[in-house]
C-alpha cells in the first residue's frame, strides 16, 4: 500500500504496465507540443509581447506623455485630453491613481509603439472588450507595438488592485477608420 | 549532508542480495532531493530572473 | 530497537502512534480548521459583494475582506493542515517518534502568533493591500512581520519532518524505502523549504522598508521573488494533496500503487520543476525575456505537468485495480459505480481528483501559456483557476482525509454521519461552480480584485457584457453552496472532536467503513496482468478535453489586436 514501505526491496526494477507506459509517452509528447507551440507562435503568430522595456523615472515618463499631448491633442472629454498621434509614432499612456491618461485616438490598421508606465503603484492595463491584459509598473516603461484591427470605442480598465479608488480607474481608447 | 554514506550500511549482509540501483538510492535520499529541489528553482527562476531585470536598459 | 517513547498502538493499522506527534497533529489540524472557517467567511462576503445584485460590502470593507480571505485560506489554513500531514506522514506512517517535539511546538506557536498578528492588523483596516502586497503599496509593518513569523514557524515544522526521517532511518523503524505517501509529503516539504526561503528573502527587506530602514524595493524584483513564495506555496498543496489521494486510496481500498517507480518519478518531477511555474505570474511583465518566460512557465517543457498527468492515472488506476481484485470486474465501470460513494473520505478524494484535473489543471496550463496569458492575466479567470486547484483540489482532499484522521488520531467517532456523507458533494459542487463561473467572467474580461463591475463611480463609463453579470450572479449562488459545505465540514469536525463518542484504546472505528483486508488486493500489481480499462477511458476523455480547450484558446488569442 501507499502508506506502507514498498513490498519489494528493489522496486526500481519492477516492470511498468503497458497502459502506464503509453500514458507517460502521450503526456510527454503533449508537453513537448505545448512547449514548441509557444516558440512557434513567436514566429508565426501575431500576438506576442516584444518584452522591450526601459527603466525610467516617473517624472521623465510624464514629460514624454505631456509632449505628445501638447503636440497632438484634438479634443477633450470629461477633463481628459483626447490625443490623435500620427501612425507609427511613440504613444504614451500614463497609469496613476486612478486614471489612464490621456484618451488615445488611434487609426485602424496602423501600428503604434505604445508606452505604458505607472506614476505610483502597480496597475493593470486591461483593454476591453478585446481582453488584452498587461501589467504596468512604476519605474518601468513597457513598450508594446499595437495594431488595432477593429474600429470603435474601447475601455481601459485597471485590473491590478491599486487602493480604494481602484474600481473608478477607467480610461478610453478610440480607434477610427 | 549526513545521509550520503548511509547507502553502504543499507547493503544487506547477505552477499547474494543485489545492490540497490542508483536511481532508487537517489530517490531514497531526502537530503539530496532537498538540495536539488532548492537549487533548480533558485538558479532557473530566481537568479536567471533577477539577471533579466538588472539588464533592462535605462531610458534616456 | 528504538529508544522508548510514549506511544499507543493503533488498533486499525497496528502502527505505534507517538503521543507527542499525535498532540501536534491535533493542534495543527484544529488551528487549520479555525482559520478555514475565518477565511471562508471572508470569502463568502467577497463573493456576495461581487454579485452585482447583492453588492454586499462597501469598498473599503471589500478590499479588507479580500486581503484577509487570501491570507487565511491560501496560506494559514493550508500550511497548518500541511504541518499535520507532515507529522502524520513521518512519525505515524514510519512508526517512529517525532524529532524534537519541543521545536515543533515552538514552530506552532510562531505560526499561530504570526497568523494572529497579520489578521489583527488587516482587520484594523490600514493594510488592505491584498495577499500579494505588491510594492510600492505599503501595509503596516506588523502585516509583513506576521507573515515572516508564520513562515519561520512553518520552516521549523519542515525541519522536524526531516529530522523525523533521519531518526526513523537510524532507529530502523521501517524496512526499505519510505512509503509512497511519505515520499509525497517529502516532496511537499522540499517545496515548502524553497517557498519559505523565498518569502524570507523578499518579505524581510519589505518589512524593513515599511519601518523606514530600507529606501526602495524594486517592484519587478519584488514580484519575481514574491511569486517564488506565492505560487510555490500552492505547489506544496499539489504535492500534499496528491499524497493525500494516495493515502485515501490506500486506507479506503487497500490500494497498492501501480508502480512505485512511476509514482516516485512523478513526484521527482515536482521536486525539480514544479516551482518554476511561479513564472505564470510574470508573463506580461515588462522587460523579462521570452526565453525565461517560456522555459519557466512550462516547468521546463511541462515535465511537472507530466508528473501530474501520471498521478492522474495512477491514483484512480490503483483504485480500479484494487476493486477489480475484489471481484468488481463487470464492464468498464462496475469498480467505480460500486465504489463507496457514501464514504465522505472517498467521495471527497475522487471529486478532488476530477476537479483538480479537469478544472484547475487544464485551466492552469492554458493560462500559463506565454501568449495566451495576455487574454487572461488579472481577470477573474485567475481566481477561477486557482479555486479549481486550491479549493476543489487541495481543500476538498484535506477535508476528505479529515474524516479518516478524526477517528484515527482524535480517537472519536464522527458525529452527524448524514451531514458528513453529503458534505463533500455540497462543498465540491459549490466550488466547482465558483471556479467555472469566475473563469467564464474572466474570459469576458471582468477584472479580479475589483469592487464594482458597473463602474458607477468612474468618470469615463464602461460596461461589461450582460453575460458577465449572469456569471457573477451564478458565482454568488455557488459560493453560498460552497460556504454551506464549509459550515457542514466545520460542524462535523468540531462536533466530533469535542462531542464524538470516545473510542477505547483498542477499539477500531466503524465509520467511515473500510473494506476488509484482502490478500488478492495486495497481489494484483503485476505489470503483465494489470487491467484498468475504466481508468484508461477516463484519462482518454481528460486528454481530449485538454487538447481541445488548449487550441480553442489559441484561436481566441489569434482574434485580438496584433501585438509585437
Amino acid at each position: 500500500m501507499a502508506i506502507t514501505p514498498p513490498s519489494e526491496r528493489i522496486w526500481w526494477r519492477q516492470p511498468i504496465a503497458k497502459i502506464e507506459l503509453i500514458w507517460i509517452v502521450v503526456a510527454f509528447l503533449w508537453g513537448l507540443t505545448m512547449f514548441f507551440m509557444m516558440i512557434y507562435w513567436h514566429g508565426a503568430g501575431e500576438q506576442n509581447l516584444s518584452n522591450e522595456a526601459y527603466k525610467i523615472k516617473p517624472q521623465r515618463f510624464a514629460e514624454h506623455a505631456q509632449k505628445m499631448i501638447d503636440e497632438y491633442q484634438v479634443g477633450e472629454e470629461a477633463g481628459f485630453p483626447v490625443v490623435h498621434p500620427p501612425p507609427g509614432s511613440d504613444v504614451y499612456l500614463i497609469a496613476r491613481l486612478w486614471q489612464w491618461w490621456p484618451i488615445l485616438e488611434l487609426e485602424k490598421d496602423q501600428s503604434y509603439r505604445l508606452h505604458m508606465s505607472s506614476m505610483d503603484w502597480q496597475h493593470g492595463f486591461s483593454l476591453q472588450p478585446i481582453n488584452i491584459n498587461v501589467q504596468v509598473h512604476p519605474g518601468y516603461d513597457m513598450v508594446v507595438t499595437v495594431k488595432p484591427d477593429k474600429a470603435g470605442e474601447f475601455g481601459v480598465v485597471c485590473n491590478e488592485f491599486c487602493g480604494i479608488g481602484h474600481h473608478t480607474m477607467v480610461g478610453k481608447i478610440y480607434v477610427v477608420e | 549532508m549526513p545521509d550520503n554514506n548511509n547507502t553502504g550500511e543499507e547493503q544487506s549482509p547477505d552477499p547474494d542480495r543485489e545492490q540497490i540501483p542508483l536511481m532508487q538510492r537517489v530517490l531514497d535520499n531526502p537530503f539530496l532531493l532537498l538540495v536539488l529541489g532548492i537549487a533548480m528553482p533558485t538558479v532557473l527562476y530566481i537568479i536567471w530572473g533577477i539577471i533579466e531585470i538588472t539588464q533592462i536598459p535605462i531610458a534616456d | 530497537m528504538s529508544k522508548l517513547f510514549d506511544y499507543r498502538t493503533c488498533p486499525t493499522t497496528g502502527l505505534r502512534v507517538d503521543r507527542a506527534a499525535e498532540k501536534l497533529i491535533k493542534a495543527n489540524a484544529v488551528a487549520a480548521v479555525v482559520f478555514l472557517a475565518i477565511g471562508g467567511f471572508f470569502g463568502l462576503t467577497v463573493a456576495l459583494t461581487r454579485w452585482p445584485a447583492v453588492h454586499f460590502l462597501p469598498a473599503d470593507w471589500f478590499y479588507l475582506a479580500l486581503t484577509a480571505h487570501g491570507f487565511d485560506v491560501l496560506l494559514v489554513w493550508i500550511i497548518f493542515f500541511e504541518m499535520a500531514v507532515l507529522y502524520f506522514a513521518s512519525a505515524i506512517l514510519l512508526n517512529s517518534r517525532l524529532a524534537g517535539p519541543k521545536w515543533a511546538w515552538a514552530g506552532f506557536a510562531l505560526m499561530l502568533s504570526g497568523a494572529l498578528i497579520t489578521n489583527v492588523v488587516v482587520l484594523q483596516g490600514q493594510s488592505s493591500v491584498m495577499f500579494t502586497s505588491y510594492v510600492p503599496m505599503m501595509a503596516e509593518p506588523p502585516f509583513y512581520l506576521g507573515i515572516i513569523l508564520f513562515a519561520v514557524g512553518a520552516l521549523i515544522g519542515c525541519g522536524v519532518f526531516f529530522g523525523t526521517l533521519v531518526i526513523a532511518k537510524r532507529e530502523k523503524t521501517y524496512e526499505g524505502s519510505i512509503p509512497l505517501v511519505t515520499f509525497g509529503a517529502l516532496t511537499a516539504a522540499i517545496i515548502a523549504v524553497f517557498t519559505i526561503a523565498s518569502g524570507a528573502i523578499i518579505l524581510i527587506p519589505t518589512f524593513l522598508w515599511s519601518i523606514g530602514l530600507v529606501g526602495h524595493i524594486d517592484p519587478l524584483v519584488y514580484k519575481t521573488i514574491w511569486w517564488a513564495m506565492g505560487h510555490s506555496s500552492q505547489q506544496i498543496n499539489v504535492a500534499a494533496h496528491v499524497a493525500v489521494w494516495y493515502a485515501i486510496a490506500a486506507m479506503v481500498f487497500g490500494a497498492k500503487p501501480l508502480s512505485e517507480k512511476v509514482s516516485r518519478m512523478a513526484f521527482l518531477m515536482y521536486i525539480l520543476f514544479l516551482q518554476l511555474a511561479s513564472a505564470h505570474h510574470m508573463l506580461v511583465e515588462p522587460g523579462i525575456s521570452s526565453e525565461w518566460k517560456i522555459f519557466n512557465t512550462s516547468y521546463a517543457m511541462y515535465l511537472a505537468v507530466l508528473g501530474s498527468m501520471v498521478h492522474g492515472m495512477t491514483v484512480p488506476g490503483s483504485i480500479e485495480a484494487a476493486q477489480r481484485a475484489r471481484g468488481l470486474t463487470k464492464g468498464m465501470f462496475e469498480w467505480l459505480r460500486k465504489a463507496p460513494w457514501g464514504n465522505p473520505a472517498f467521495a471527497g478524494m475522487f471529486m478532488s481528483l476530477v476537479f483538480f484535473g479537469f478544472i484547475g489543471g487544464i485551466s492552469g496550463v492554458v493560462m500559463g501559456t506565454e501568449q495566451i496569458n495576455l487574454i487572461m492575466h488579472n481577470t477573474l479567470y485567475v481566481p477561477g483557476h486557482f479555486h479549481g486547484t486550491v479549493v476543489a483540489g487541495t481543500t476538498l482532499a484535506f477535508m476528505a482525509i479529515t474524516y479518516i484522521l478524526v477517528p484515527l488520531i482524535f480517537r472519536r467517532e464522527l458525529v452527524m454521519k448524514k451531514v458528513a456523507r453529503w458534505q463533500p458533494y455540497v462543498f465540491g459542487i459549490g466550488v466547482a461552480g465558483i471556479s467555472i463561473f469566475m473563469m467564464g467572467a474572466g474570459t469576458l474580461g471582468v477584472a479580479r480584485r475589483h469592487w464594482d463591475m458597473t463602474f458607477a463611480d468612474a468618470v469615463l463609463p464602461f460596461d461589461y457584457p450582460s453575460a458577465a453579470y449572469l456569471m457573477m450572479g451564478l458565482n454568488g449562488i455557488f459560493a453560498i453552496m460552497a460556504a454551506l459545505g464549509g459550515v457542514m465540514y466545520v460542524v462535523v469536525v468540531v462536533g466530533s472532536v469535542f462531542f464524538g463518542k470516545k473510542l477505547a484504546e483498542d477499539e477500531k472505528p466503524e465509520y467511515p467503513e473500510v473494506p476488509p483486508e484482502s490478500a488478492a488486493v495486495s497481489h494484483y500489481g503485476s505489470a503483465e496482468t494489470l487491467k484498468i480499462p475504466g481508468t484508461a477511458f477516463l484519462v482518454g476523455i481528460f486528454f481530449v478535453a485538454f487538447v481541445l480547450y488548449y487550441f480553442v484558446n489559441w484561436k481566441y488569442l489569434s482574434e485580438i489586436w496584433p501585438l509585437s
